[in-house]
């Protein structure tokens, strides 16, 4: 099978990423299968069918084998998977929770995603995220959908230091939220690597 | 030598390094660690600069932010308007003049940085003085978060200004160590150049911190100028200290006249002698601290005026140190002319003013009493309480997570305000249930000398002749007491008022001197307590704040977020013109060289009605809605039925709010028994979504459906025009394109090798058309695979201008501009879209409304102008014709408004849609449409302008 | 920047919320049946009290969920927020919780 271009949004920032000091590091995440999967009651039934269990805390999100599945709303999730193909996550969940009153949808290029790691990635988002990011409060497993800078976003934490987060994205805002991530890293940024 | 005025040695500054500056075009030195007032005051200038309204020369009365005579503009480094010089920090290459009360805006860009911090803590310390300082210590040696921020460049408080000792020691050491304790806890955050401005809702407090403005030409580019912090906290301690408060006299604003505190501080924390003879004029021991330590420094002090009849106990140790002090007398005004020459003194018993001497002296000390700064706390709501003793006003009540501690709460002597500061913060600390640390030590203080009652006097009776015209209460707005005595004889009563008559607090300074003053005057005049006159609202910003420092980061690109499709960059290359709809940036045509937009969409709009278009029409909003009752869902807020769709098919439909008015309209793609796709307008993608997440889950939480937002999961790429069945045929063989296989308003889905691609017959042209949807990983290969199929049709990108042509030209409204809110399906000539099957459907009561069968609605109408030539202005106005061509005076009757109005290639002319009064029963009359003074005739048409029988849409 | 309760994400800054109106009114059970007046006075009328009152909210910038909220229209203070299947909270109850400490 031919395989169809892929083209990512950002694509055209990879260089400015690359001059990023190791305290402030940006990656755009690979493309991976992602599905909303709405569900009103959770427990050992949703379990079976879909073979993990869903974070029922608000605010949190939990590994899978294969990805995340990420509290939205208390019936909402997001689960994704870097080995399914979109179309197949959305038929094997969705199948999944059908019986139970559910739902799935494809969302895999609602939203890109970015890695931010580094010591001062969390300075840089405090910039423009109005919750509290301190570790103790905002370690790993918890998440958030809230606005950084003009953008919504859902912000996961990947560490218990406060030094490693993603980033979910409307596509549409990812070349926003790249300049505007850039422009707060410039403090960080050695002068040599600067745009000016 | 140019700083004759500086002390051989003391104070804060490094006088290892000198650097030079310009004032009022005069190249002066000065110090590291100096204001640009006290170096000023050290080359010998007390004069800054004329006032407002009486052209009266102003200079520094004060040391800090509540200096209401030193208003400065900056020229160099950058042009800044209004600043005070008691607040610039020296720097070299600092340039700036006095300002006559109002400044000049920088007509040049301003290419410094400035940005915000959100920053959480438990406690956050306003003010880095003793009280200060030991609530920090205090809660960051409990483990508690930590912010303690400081308008001063360097932390100490009222212990820069003066010789004070703790634990046996210069005080000054004690407060390095404590800064060096607070840098060693990671969760404290201490600020110095930070101004806490304002308090807000629930420990919301913004504060300014100036990074780099000290640095001058210095400051690194990188680096924010200034900083906003939003700092939330659960619990505030207020220690921002008092403001000494002068008393109001005749002529009292002549350069040379200046607050007590502000001498000592000129004194000890930048190694300034502010004169060199000095009259001291007090209505409390404090002043006698100034009056000592300058004449250990060398000014000869001529004399203590103590208003109150008793003096002070101090008196001896004056007299002991040479200095003669006056009790029961008063300052009743100054000599001079650019600087005070005489202190004019008098015997002052039971309210009367006697006979009056003049003393000479290049400066006047004036002491009426200390203002505790309660702003953060007023501004907080909380209540404040006037105290008779004091002459101020003291926070009246306990707030909810805001304390206030030392000076700002009255306490004044140093021992009692680090021991306030600690009770203050274990509270808080206590209120979050933090237990205090068991070492929690703070410094010996030597045991405080208890103060001699003060005197509250607002002003010295006028003896000058003057008749108060000259005994400046604000000096900033040139207003003084016989403004006040007019205020009052207006019959004006309350405070607010009297502030907006005389304009008394209004100012820069916000009324840090003149603000309690008035509050004193007014209740005196009055005969009412001053408790009853109170205060005037506090309100953000405690000190100035430039309007960049609050935008931040969010200017230039990064102002408005710009949301782009998947294939922006093509466009780009493309040449597309861009548009703004919504945050979106959609291309609105594609000029070819030599063409301007009316070339390029009559090219555009041409290629789609006679071969073959292509548009990027991703930024439809798309609802992903699912469940097995989808389809009653759908049923409730379209007007017409869904329910009958068929998996496979597509339909229009419109949305209504409950009111009956069109709030969105689009298609319906029904893919299977329980799951539909909805497609909005571009602007309408959120406000459908939520207004579907509303009903869902506050009305009818029963059904079981379940709606997302897939906007951005799929592109769409509409087809369009006669040659596109060709196109799409040719990309996706699999496909039967023809009219039978594929009828218009279904869909179908495809593959692009291995690619999932849905298409779907529908048009917003009314030609032939096939949207295209893809995921948008795939949107440019897609694309250019669509570009290569379409190239011997001659296919044609075409924008949103186009668009826009192409679906007026078929009377397909625009929600949003050619509705207002205003407007029902039936206005728009869409009465086939309204069921009249279903019992109801939000807005379907509405419609029954006597209102809404006015005949007399405005509806939706086309209109001809008759020269085919003039394109009407969108939003111009319809009149009745007028047989002579002139308006009629005013009032003219409006008829309408052109919503929409385009050139056509098709017709061959221009033409416009329009809401117009009762307009379907005017089709065929020619109405006037006035355009830039002259009256244009048009011809009132059906909406539907090109094949109106629908002929084209199946090729 | 007020803080606002959430029931499920807790406090966040205000500007992620959006404001639904008065909470309790439910949409009439027979539209059709309804006079002209009664149907305007679902439409357009909403109470305006100065003090507690029931209103909607909307976490739009968060988890997208609609909550009620008992505010005092004149000091803004949210006494209480409630998820949508809950009744509308009692004066003595919302005096209850103020008084234990447990309002928001």
């Amino acid at each position: 099978m031919a395989e169809l271009l892929r083209t990512h949004p950002l694509q055209a920032w990879a260089g400015a990423f690359e001059r990023l000091p190791d305290t402030v590091r940006l990656t755009a995440e690979p493309y991976v299968a992602m599905v909303d999967v709405r569900l009103s009651a959770v427990g050992a039934e949703a379990s079976a069918a879909l073979g993990l269990d869903l974070p029922t805390a608000a605010n949190t999100w939990v590994p899978t084998d294969d990805g995340r599945a990420v509290w939205l709303g208390p019936d909402e999730w997001l689960l994704t998977s870097t080995t399914e193909a979109p179309e197949e996550l959305e038929a094997r969940v969705r199948a999944a929770v059908l019986p139970l009153g559910g739902s799935a949808a494809d969302v895999s290029a609602q939203r890109i995603g970015l890695r931010l790691t580094g010591a001062r990635v969390r300075d840089v988002l405090a910039t423009g995220c109005s919750i509290d990011l301190h570790p103790r409060v905002f370690g790993r497993g918890r998440s958030a959908q809230t606005t950084l800078g003009q953008a919504g976003v859902v912000l996961l934490s990947l560490s218990d230091g406060g030094d490693d987060h993603v980033v979910l994205v409307r596509s549409s805002f990812a070349g926003y939220l790249a300049d505007w991530l850039l422009d707060a890293a410039l403090e960080f940024t050695p002068t040599t690597a600067r745009q000016e | 030598m140019t700083s004759p005025f500086r002390t051989p040695e003391g104070g804060r500054i490094d006088r290892a390094t000198t650097v030079e500056f310009t004032f009022d075009g005069e190249t002066l030195t000065g110090h590291p660690g100096d204001t640009l007032a006290s170096a000023l005051l050290a080359s010998g200038r007390h004069r800054v600069a004329t006032s407002v309204r009486l052209g009266r020369p102003r200079g520094v009365a004060a040391a800090w932010a509540e200096d209401p005579g030193g208003l400065v503009q900056i020229e160099e480094p950058f042009p800044e308007p209004m600043l005070l010089a008691t607040t610039v920090e020296l720097h070299d290459g600092l340039a700036a003049h006095g300002l006559p009360g109002q400044g000049r805006l920088a007509d040049v860009p301003d290419s410094a940085r400035y940005d915000a911090v959100h920053h959480h803590v438990d406690v956050l310390v306003v003010g880095a003085g003793p009280a200060g300082l030991a609530a920090a210590l205090t809660a960051a040696r409990a483990g508690a978060r930590v912010a303690l921020v400081d308008e001063q460049s360097e932390a100490g408080g009222s212990l820069l200004s003066g010789t004070e000792r703790l634990d046996d020691a210069p005080a000054l050491q004690w407060v390095a160590a404590a800064v060096a304790e607070l840098a060693g806890h990671p969760d404290v955050l201490h600020l110095q150049r930070t101004t806490a401005f304002g308090s807000y809702d629930d420990g919301f407090v913004l504060a300014l911190e100036r990074r780099t403005d000290h640095l001058g030409a210095a400051a690194p580019k990188h680096v924010s100028r200034q900083r906003v912090w939003r700092i939330r906290a659960r619990s505030i301690v207020v220690a921002t200290g008092a403001h000494e408060r002068p008393v109001v006299f005749a002529d009292n604003d002549r350069p040379g006249t200046m607050l007590a505190g502000a001498a000592r501080t000129f004194l000890h924390r930048y190694g300034v002698l502010p004169g060199r003879e000095a009259v001291v004029f007090t209505t409390n021991d404090s002043a006698y601290d100034a009056a000592l330590d300058l004449s250990r420094a060398g000014v000869r002090v001529q004399a203590v005026v103590d208003a109150r009849p008793e003096g002070s106990p101090r008196r001896g140790e004056c007299e002991h140190a040479g200095l003669r002090v006056l009790s029961g007398a008063v300052v009743t005004g100054t000599r001079g002319t650019e600087r005070v020459t005489h202190a004019l003194v008098a015997p002052f018993a039971d309210g009367q003013v006697g006979a009056s001497t003049a003393i000479g002296c290049d400066l006047l000390l004036v002491s009426g009493g200390w203002n505790p700064a309660v702003h953060l706390f007023s501004q907080a709501r909380g209540r404040l309480r006037y105290d008779e003793v004091l002459g101020a006003f003291l926070p009246g009540e306990e707030l909810d997570g805001l304390a206030v501690a030392g000076s700002a709460a009255g306490v004044f002597d140093l021992a009692g305000c680090l021991a306030d500061g600690q009770r203050v913060a274990r509270a808080a600390l206590s209120a979050l249930a933090v237990p205090p640390a068991a070492d929690d030590r703070l410094p010996a203080a030597p045991a405080p000398v208890v103060p001699a009652a003060p005197v509250v006097l607002w002003r010295v009776p006028d003896t000058s002749g003057a008749e108060g015209t000259t005994s400046f209460v604000d000096l900033q707005r040139d207003a003084t007491v016989a403004d006040i005595v007019r205020a009052v004889g207006a019959g004006l009563r309350s405070l607010e008022h009297v502030k907006r008559y005389t304009t008394i607090g209004t100012a820069h300074d916000q009324g840090k001197t003149s603000g309690v003053l008035t509050s004193g005057i007014v209740a005196e005049l009055l005969g009412v307590p001053v408790q009853d006159t109170g205060t005037t609202t506090f309100r953000p910003p405690y000190t100035p704040v430039a309007f960049a420092a609050l935008a931040g980061r969010d200017r230039g690109r990064l102002f408005d977020p710009e949301r782009v499709t998947a294939l922006h960059e093509w466009h780009v290359a493309a040449g597309a013109v861009f548009e703004d709809v919504g945050q979106w940036k959609r291309p609105r045509y594609y000029p070819q060289p030599g063409e301007d937009m009316a070339a390029a969409v009559l090219r555009e709009c041409a290629a789609a009605r006679t071969g073959v278009g292509i548009l990027d029409g991703s930024t439809l909003g798309k609802i992903d809605v699912q469940g097995p009752d989808a389809a009653v869902l759908l049923d409730r807020l379209y007007t017409n039925l869904m329910s009958s769709l068929k998996v496979g098919s597509v339909r229009y439909g419109v949305m209504c709010g409950v009111d009956g008015m069109v709030i969105d309209d689009g298609t319906v793609l029904r893919l299977a028994e329980d799951r539909f796709l909805v497609l909005t307008t571009t602007g309408g993608a959120a406000t459908v979504l939520d207004w579907m997440e509303e009903w869902v889950q506050t009305e009818w939480p029963d059904l079981r459906v379940h709606c997302t937002s897939v906007t951005e999961q799929w592109v769409t790429f509409p087809v369009v025009g006669p040659r596109s069945r060709d196109v799409v045929g040719s990309l996706f063989p699999d496909v039967d394109v023809s009219t039978e296989a594929f009828p218009f308003m279904t869909w179908r889905d495809t593959a692009l090798e291995g690619v999932p691609v849905r298409l779907a017959r529908i048009s917003f042209s009314g030609e032939l058309a096939y949207e295209v949807y893809v995921n948008p990983w795939y949107a440019v290969a897609v694309w250019e695979r669509l570009l290569e199929a379409g190239r011997p049709h001659g296919i044609t990108p075409y924008g949103t201008e186009t668009m826009h042509v192409l679906r007026a030209e078929k009377g397909y409204p625009i929600i949003g501009q050619d509705t207002d809110g205003t407007v029902t399906p039936h206005d728009l000539g869409m009465a086939w879209a309204v069921s009249k099957k279903k019992p109801d459907f939000i807005g379907k009561r509405s419609f029954t409304r006597p209102a809404n069968a006015d005949p007399l609605r405005k509806q939706l109408v086309g209109l001809l102008p008759v020269d085919r030539q003039t394109v009407l202005p969108e939003g111009s106005q319809i009149v009745e014709f007028r047989a002579d061509g002139e308006l009629p005076p005013p009032p003219v009757p409006m008829l309408g408004h052109v919503t929409s109005s385009y050139r056509s290639a098709e017709l061959a002319r221009p033409f416009a849609l329009a809401l117009v009064k009762g307009g379907r029963e005017r089709i065929g009359d020619t109405v006037h449409v006035p355009v830039g003074g002259t009256l244009v005739p048009v011809e009132v048409t059906g909406a539907v302008l090109v094949d109106p029988e629908g002929a084209r849409r199946d090729g | 920047m007020q803080l606002i309760p959430c029931p499920w994400c807790g406090p966040r800054e205000e500007a992620e919320f959006s404001y639904g109106g008065q909470a309790h009114v439910p949409y009439p059970d027979s539209p059709a049946e309804l006079s002209d007046e009664e149907w305007a006075h679902y439409v357009f009328f909403r109470a305006n009290p100065k003090g507690r009152f029931a209103e909607r909210w909307n976490h739009g910038a968060g988890c997208r969920r609609w909550f009620n909220a008992i505010r005092d229209t004149a000091t803004y203070r949210f006494e209480r927020v409630y998820r949508l299947d809950d009744p509308k909270p009692g004066v003595t109850e919302l005096a209850r919780s103020r008084e234990e400490g447990t309002a928001p």
